[in-house]
């Protein structure tokens, strides 16, 4: 239901909004390249070739070449599933954790949701990449910290919208309707809350998935996610770093398409939320 | 007799006044405790929380190799840092510590956090308030130049805004440093003193917060635009750019004040991302190493140091608040 919603809401709008476009194209690359990397590159990851090292971005290299030689294009959509997988699985923690907090501040008992609603706004308060680099440095650093690190650093945002969305359904007209007609509370929040608070969440998905990898590959540009054999994005900025003044595509590119990919999963995010708001 | 009852009635509504302020204080100072003592105590669990034997784990950082310890070994550490104390006398050990002024000890170097990251606030210090006075700059400029203009402008403007506001600061301090140092060459590459040295990393902290701050300003720009106090002043023929700056700019800048409080924090964390890019002095090179090492007591001491910054900044924006809004004053 859902999804159909949102690919009504994206294919509708698309005529009339380039950026629309544009992001649902750039969005279909990125799944493609992680699904089928081998199709996209136009050479395999590793290939060395050391005559080769550190060339400027050119027709057979068109994001340029690492300084063993190896195509940063093919890195690049080798290293696609990667960062895909580590957005998805924070953003997915950061929107159960929110669910979770934001339901048990709306609906909980009066100390239950002044404490939790307490917390959400003193750790909202905190800036998301010391709280992440906290959780680091007591988990390790490791691809799977990264995960968790930016999932539940990011979440206390997203449950206040959570809290924000139930407690307007609850104030609802159709709640009120639903309680005249003598429905119990459970079924009223099965039934009515729940899906009118959590649909406009697919939105917030896409949204967090662009703030997820940005987030997860800041850690990595610190040194302190995935380790730069991977060709994960943040990994291959990382790897950059060292060669800033030779090579700077190798940093630009990969942050290049951090970035292009961030806008896109928000433009995707705020054209749902928008047609959503619309039809309701 | 109708006198005495109105001066009684104006002294009355003064003590009411009080009350009511007296109140308003409370709550706050309320607030800012429980935001410090919050980030204490979670300070204190993440300490706790380290996984396996916390002397062994201890001992392992500060060797920087992982393997079985002996208890004689161990002793030093378990007496050093009262380990073997029940866990609520280590939690009020370390509460005691913060309130003096001791952020505890670094597993990795046995000095006290405070001698780590002291000396280097300054220098992080610097940079974040140089990025917020930029941004508020380049906010200003372009929200005032673009907003409430006709169709074009403002689009440009909103979509310029939003750009910004998601720009991570490790690729734009890179686009900045290629831009300006490398292709253009009016900047040094690297460090660089003064005010030059300093520009090209906060303006890597400042255009994102300026795009952010952008966001809320300009809608409530546009709405103030519209205010009638507006139109009287552009009937006593005031000029366009001076009711712009004058009026309406005062209205429409409390969103970016609010901003900017809480903001400071994640202006302070970019700016441990900003100063490796750049090779600057500051906090980010011992937190970046700290946190490779967990090397919890020194990322900690940075946590309570940030919370502590974040209540201080909130009672500023309070200030700013009544003197930009003079009602605020009265009641």
């Amino acid at each position: 239901m859902t999804v159909i919603d949102a690919a009504r809401a994206v294919t509708s709008r698309s005529r009339l909004d380039p950026a629309l476009v544009a992001s649902t194209i750039a969005a279909v690359l990125f799944l493609a390249a992680a699904a089928v990397p081998g199709v996209l590159a136009p050479y395999p990851p590793t290939a060395l070739a050391l005559d080769s090292a550190l060339e400027a971005p050119s027709l057979a290299h068109p994001f340029g070449t690492d300084q063993i030689g190896r195509d940063l294009l093919s890195r690049v959509v080798f290293g696609t599933r990667e960062s895909l997988l580590i957005g998805f699985g924070a953003a997915g923690i950061a929107l159960v954790a929110a669910i979770v907090l934001g339901s048990l501040a709306a609906l909980g008992g009066r100390i239950v949701s002044a404490v939790v609603g307490r917390l959400i706004e003193v750790v909202f308060a905190f800036p998301i990449l010391l709280l992440a680099l906290l959780l680091v440095s007591i988990l390790g650093p490791s691809a799977w910290t990264q995960v968790v690190a930016v999932g539940v650093s990011t979440a206390p945002g997203y449950a206040r919208m959570v809290r924000g969305q139930i407690l307007s359904a609850k104030n609802a007209g159709y709640v009120e309707a639903a309680r005249a007609l003598g429905h119990g509370p459970w079924r009223i929040l099965r039934n009515h809350v729940l899906p009118n608070a959590i649909r406009p969440l697919v939105a917030v998905f896409a949204m967090a998935l662009g703030q997820s990898i940005v987030w997860a590959s800041g850690l990595s540009f610190l040194g302190l996610g995935v380790a730069p054999p991977s060709s994960e994005w943040g990994a291959l900025l990382d790897a950059g770093r060292a060669f800033i003044l030779q090579a700077p595509w190798l940093t630009f590119i990969p942050g290049l398409i951090i970035v292009v990919f961030a806008l896109a999963a928000t433009t995707i995010g705020t054209r749902i939320q928008r047609s959503l708001e619309k039809g309701e | 007799m109708t006198l005495t009852s109105s001066t009684e009635r104006r002294a009355s509504e003064r003590v009411g006044r009080a009350v009511r302020g007296g109140r308003r204080l409370a709550l706050r100072v309320i607030g800012a405790v429980v935001v410090l003592w919050g980030a204490a105590t979670a300070a204190f669990l993440a300490q706790i929380a380290l996984p396996g034997d916390r002397a062994t784990a201890i001992f392992n950082i500060r060797a920087g190799q992982a393997q079985e310890r002996t208890p004689e070994e161990l002793a030093p550490i378990v007496d050093a840092f009262g380990l073997d104390d029940p866990v609520l006398l280590q939690y009020l050990h370390y509460i005691g510590g913060l309130l003096r002024g001791d952020l505890g000890t670094s597993y990795q170097q046995f000095r006290p956090v405070w001698d780590l990251i002291g000396e280097q606030l300054a220098a992080t210090l610097t940079l974040t308030l140089a990025g917020i006075v930029l941004s508020w700059i380049l906010m200003v400029a372009w929200v005032t130049l673009t907003a409430g203009r006709g169709g074009r402008f403002r689009n440009v403007g909103a979509a310029v805004d939003t750009i910004a506001a998601a720009l991570p600061p490790y690729w734009l301090g890179i686009l900045l440093l290629l831009v300006f140092a490398l292709w253009l060459g009016w900047f040094p590459v690297m460090g660089g003193s003064g005010l030059i040295g300093i520009l090209l990393p906060a303006l890597t902290l400042a255009i994102p917060l300026a795009g952010f701050m952008g966001q809320s300003v300009r809608a409530e720009y546009e709405h103030t635009l519209d205010q009638p106090f507006v139109l009287s002043a552009r009937m006593r023929g005031m000029g366009d750019l001076s009711v712009r700056l004058r009026h309406v700019l005062r209205h429409a800048s409390l969103p970016a004040v609010t901003l900017t409080g809480w903001a400071l924090g994640a202006t302070i964390s970019g700016a441990v991302i900003v100063e490796q890019i750049y090779s600057r002095p500051g906090i980010g090179k011992t937190l970046v190493s700290a946190v490779g090492a967990q090397d919890l007591p020194v990322v900690t001491g940075v946590v309570v140091l940030v919370a502590a910054l974040y209540v201080v900044a909130n009672v500023l924006v309070d200030i700013a608040y009544t003197l930009i809004d003079s009602r605020l004053r009265t009641s």
